[in-house]
């Protein structure tokens, strides 16, 4: 059945969209910051995993949660140290320094790690397949991917709506110097954000790369699909971003059945119609 | 004895726009005091500066023997001096408790006012406590953004004009209740574009024009002529 | 003022106050001084190919062809505040319009020129009102997006080289207008004729916009444009109809980054759909200059661009390590002079070699001092 086939492989394509939106969606939504570097972090996630697990021989899972570590205290140090400094009403700082960044990224990890192809070995489980329903298997890896997109997101509302950091971090959107009257120093707050946003990348990493393989190159795409994911399904909305990535996932599994090299464009091209027809995202959360 | 909060030659800029020249104000322990001008006459301007939005002179401003001129929003209200804005600016996309909740992040002091004491003061607020803030009325946003301020347990609590926008018999509720707060043991500056409302709640009153003190004194000793000329500077 | 209080002069006679007289200026000594100076290095410019080497001509060609890219860039984002990161797409449209005229319908490559502009603009026309839809950061994710559907549809070409690209073949190019006469000039092969025939048409297309732009800039629709930048709604309130010039000068800088684009890719006779949308070549660099020089100002993007050129020559064999020094640089420079290298400087010692602000000057005809009042 080659069209539930297609709906399957668009909804688990979704759900790594939906990681890679969920980071951006943080910074983007807190701190109105468009960080061109976001896929590029992304990237040099998926990279600190792979030197973990062959040149430390750690375990993946060991792995991911070292650089779990590791990337939350980056962007928190990015933050403080760089970001911060250019956060304000003009756009252009901001845009040139993360597209700064991006460019740093990504030749660095060029000259780290070479142009070549690589991948995360994760061993039999890449292959693995699971049964979901009579004569219907999935790949483990996807279904495991999309179970973690729902998750992820779950904890994050979890975060933003049942604690008072998450309290914060919604005052703060809001409305930064009234935030400050509450004893909310606003840079703690970002920084965190940032953290917090690295540190979900780099789960966002593991769930492509270990499926696919990847290059310094790649991503600025990353970065697109993220921010598409987030604008199709709305700001301010969490569950919106998940319900974006597999609105776009399923958008690009449509294109590819009618011909593989129609894949992005499509992706594209449903991005272009939801702002057409709906500017605010399918499900957005009221606040601009 | 010293006063709880002191301000001494307190100038503040815009840019290069100054708003204020060399303000001197006093506030004691439990004392309920006015500010009044008219508008642009510095008094928004004031409350900012003393809540930290603002930065100056680190000897500018002392609350309880503190130097806090220069010390940031965030630092001063952990210090016990909590600003209600004006326009009350409450956090849209969070509900009434949740507005209420954020008010106490900074605050190091557990009492008397929590979520409990601030309902126990404004009943009204806790039937609705889980809407959103922008379908309130003005007169209940308002009592939101009183409670906010307290949840930090501030030990001066400043008013930026309050009443703006309510109904009379609302402004009554809310001054009868900024007396509640009052005998609970904080200090009290009201800035007030109602002359009359603001002599009538407080011990004593500043009048700003141009961001100066024209006038200063208690409600009782000083007439009306002296006031409006104080006020409008004629 | 009263009766009482009017100024009586000593022979008994009532002096009414004589209005004062205000003026508006742009120009100062030292912008007239720029002027002359630029005149002057145009001049030069233009006779250069007499004595230069190709390698020398081809950097300039790049020269002037990023100024231009920049200058466009930054009036439509510094001063028309439509910030984006999409106008590869039509460096991209131009270039590959130019390529199908040529190549498929073998028109003159210097008349291609401005239809690859027109083709461009009437895109830009089209998707225009769509990406208008969305503000500040959307809009600039939006037109990278549309930049790189517009990249994937023109892949999808096979007659213009699909995915791997084409080159332009000799034949195409040798019948170029004035082509001969540049030959015959300079005794030059034709690729190097063509070279220079480029390199001129680059000048003349960065002059006239530069030049437009400056117009532009100090004209009402500029002042307009810098209001709604500023306050939107109290501009429309004044009648400044912010949509519409948004509108035109969007579909003006398409066509002109369109005519760009063909002219780049006139000179290199290659191209792919990777080169001509790379949002790297003409949209990150295009940034750097523009912001690294100072945004808003004429003068930024021709210090930026310089800047650009010499690091590359420099540092430019390096490869990647290059890219990540002037990443690291870029972020660098924003950290410490937010305004840019000439928008710092000219801020601290006030100069403008392309004045876009207004100053007030009133002359009081009872007093012979000229005072300058107020700055715009």
């Amino acid at each position: 059945m080659s069209g539930l086939d297609t709906l399957i492989e668009g909804v688990l394509l979704g759900g790594v969209y939906a990681l890679f939106a969920l980071g951006l969606s943080l910074i983007f939504g807190i701190m109105r910051l468009v960080n061109l570097a976001h896929g590029d972090l992304i990237l040099l996630a998926a990279y600190l995993v792979l030197s973990a697990t062959t040149a430390l021989g750690v375990s993946l899972v060991a792995s991911t949660l070292l650089v779990v570590v590791v990337m939350f205290v980056l962007g928190f140090l990015l933050q403080r140290l760089v970001l911060e400094r250019v956060i304000g009403d003009d756009i252009l700082p901001p845009l040139l320094v993360t597209f700064g960044l991006s460019i740093v990224i990504q030749n660095g990890l060029l000259l780290t790690y070479g142009a070549d192809s690589r991948r995360i070995q994760a061993g039999a489980f890449e292959s693995m397949s699971i049964a979901i329903a009579p004569g219907v298997s999935v790949g483990l890896a996807p279904l495991l991917a999309l179970l973690t997109a729902i998750v992820a997101v779950a904890l994050m509302q979890l975060i933003f709506y049942q604690t008072s950091l998450g309290r914060a971090f919604r005052a703060t959107a809001d409305n930064p110097q009234i935030a400050q009257l509450m004893g909310i120093d606003e840079r703690s707050v970002y920084a965190i954000a940032v953290g917090l946003s690295l540190a979900v990348s780099v789960v966002a990493a593991i769930t492509f790369g270990i499926r696919a393989n990847f290059d310094p190159s790649i991503g600025p795409a990353r970065l697109l699909y993220a921010f598409e994911a987030v604008i199709i399904g709305g700001m301010g909305s969490l569950w919106g971003t998940l319900a974006g990535g597999i609105v776009l996932g399923l958008a690009q599994a449509i294109g590819a059945r009618i011909n593989p090299e129609w894949q992005i464009l499509a992706g594209h091209l449903a991005f272009l119609a939801v702002l057409m027809v709906r500017p605010r995202g399918l499900f957005p959360s009221g606040r601009p | 004895m010293t006063a709880l909060l002191s301000v001494s030659a307190l100038d503040a800029f815009y840019g290069d726009f100054q708003a204020l020249f060399g303000i001197d104000f006093e506030l004691e322990q439990g004392e309920a005091v006015a500010v009044i001008g008219a508008n642009g006459a510095g008094k928004s301007t004031f409350l900012k500066s003393l809540a930290g939005l603002v930065r100056n002179r680190p000897d500018a401003i002392r609350l309880a023997g503190r130097d806090i001129g220069d010390s940031g929003a965030a630092k001063v209200v952990r210090l016990g001096l909590a600003l209600v804005p004006e326009g009350r600016q409450l956090f849209r996309s969070l509900s009434v408790e949740e507005n209420l909740l954020v008010g106490a992040y900074g605050g190091d002091r557990r009492s008397p006012w929590d979520l409990q004491s601030v309902y126990r003061m404004f009943p009204v607020l806790q039937e609705r406590r889980r809407s959103s803030v922008t379908v309130l009325s003005g007169g209940q946003q308002q009592m939101v953004a009183i409670g906010r301020a307290l949840m930090s347990n501030p030990s001066v609590l400043l008013c930026d004009e309050i009443s703006l926008g309510l109904a009379p018999i609302i402004v009554e509720d809310i001054y009868r209740m900024l007396q509640q707060i009052r005998d609970n043991g904080t200090g009290i500056i009201v800035v007030e574009q109602d002359i009359a409302r603001a002599l009538r709640s407080t011990d004593r009153f500043y009048c700003l024009q141009e961001g100066r003190v024209t006038l200063a004194g208690t409600p009782a000793d000083v007439d009306q002529q002296a006031i409006r000329s104080a006020y409008f500077g004629m | 003022m009263t009766v009482d209080s009017m100024p009586i002069a000593a022979n008994g006679e009532i002096e009414l106050p004589v209005a004062p007289v205000w003026q508006v200026r742009v120009g100062t000594p030292l912008s007239r001084a720029a002027a002359i100076a630029g005149v002057a290095i145009v001049t030069v410019l233009l006779l250069l190919p007499a004595i230069a080497s190709r390698n020398l001509i081809q950097d300039l060609i790049f020269v002037f062809t990023m100024l231009a890219l920049a200058q466009l860039w930054n009036v439509l984002s510094g001063w028309g505040g439509l910030v984006s990161v999409g106008q590869q797409a039509f460096v991209g449209l131009g270039a590959y319009a130019l390529f199908a005229t040529v190549s498929l319908v073998g028109i003159d490559p210097m008349l291609a020129t401005p239809l690859a502009g027109l083709f461009a603009a009437a895109i830009a026309a089209v998707i225009g009102p769509l990406l208008f839809r969305l503000e500040g950061p959307y809009f600039a994710i939006g037109s990278w997006v549309a930049a790189e559907a517009l990249r994937l549809i023109c892949a999808q070409f096979k007659s213009l080289g699909g995915g791997t690209g084409m080159s332009l073949s000799p034949s195409d190019l040798s019948h170029m207008i004035g082509l001969k006469s540049v030959q015959a000039l300079f005794g030059l092969r034709p690729a190097a004729g063509r070279d220079v025939l480029i390199y001129w048409i680059a000048l003349l297309l960065t002059v006239v916009v530069t030049v437009g732009i400056y117009t532009f800039v100090r004209s009402q629709m500029g002042l307009a444009l810098a209001a709604s930048r500023d306050n939107a709604p109290a501009a429309r309130s004044v009648g400044v109809r912010t949509d519409r010039i948004r509108y035109w000068l969007w579909i003006a800088v398409a066509f002109a980054t369109g005519m760009v684009g063909a002219v780049i890719y006139q000179q290199k006779a290659r191209i792919s759909p990777d080169a001509a949308f790379s949002v790297t070549d003409w949209t990150a660099y295009v940034i750097f200059i523009v912001v690294i020089g100072g945004v808003r100002t004429i003068e930024g993007p021709i210090v930026g661009v310089l800047l650009l050129w010499a690091l590359m020559s420099n540092l430019g064999k390096y490869g990647s390590l290059y890219l990540l020094l002037l990443g690291a640089f870029a972020i660098v420079v924003m950290l410490l002079m937010p305004n840019g290298l000439w928008g710092t400087v000219a801020h601290r010692w006030n100069l403008q070699l392309f004045p876009t602000r207004r100053r007030l000057l009133r002359s009081d005809p009872t007093t012979s001092e000229r005072n300058s009042a107020i700055d715009r």
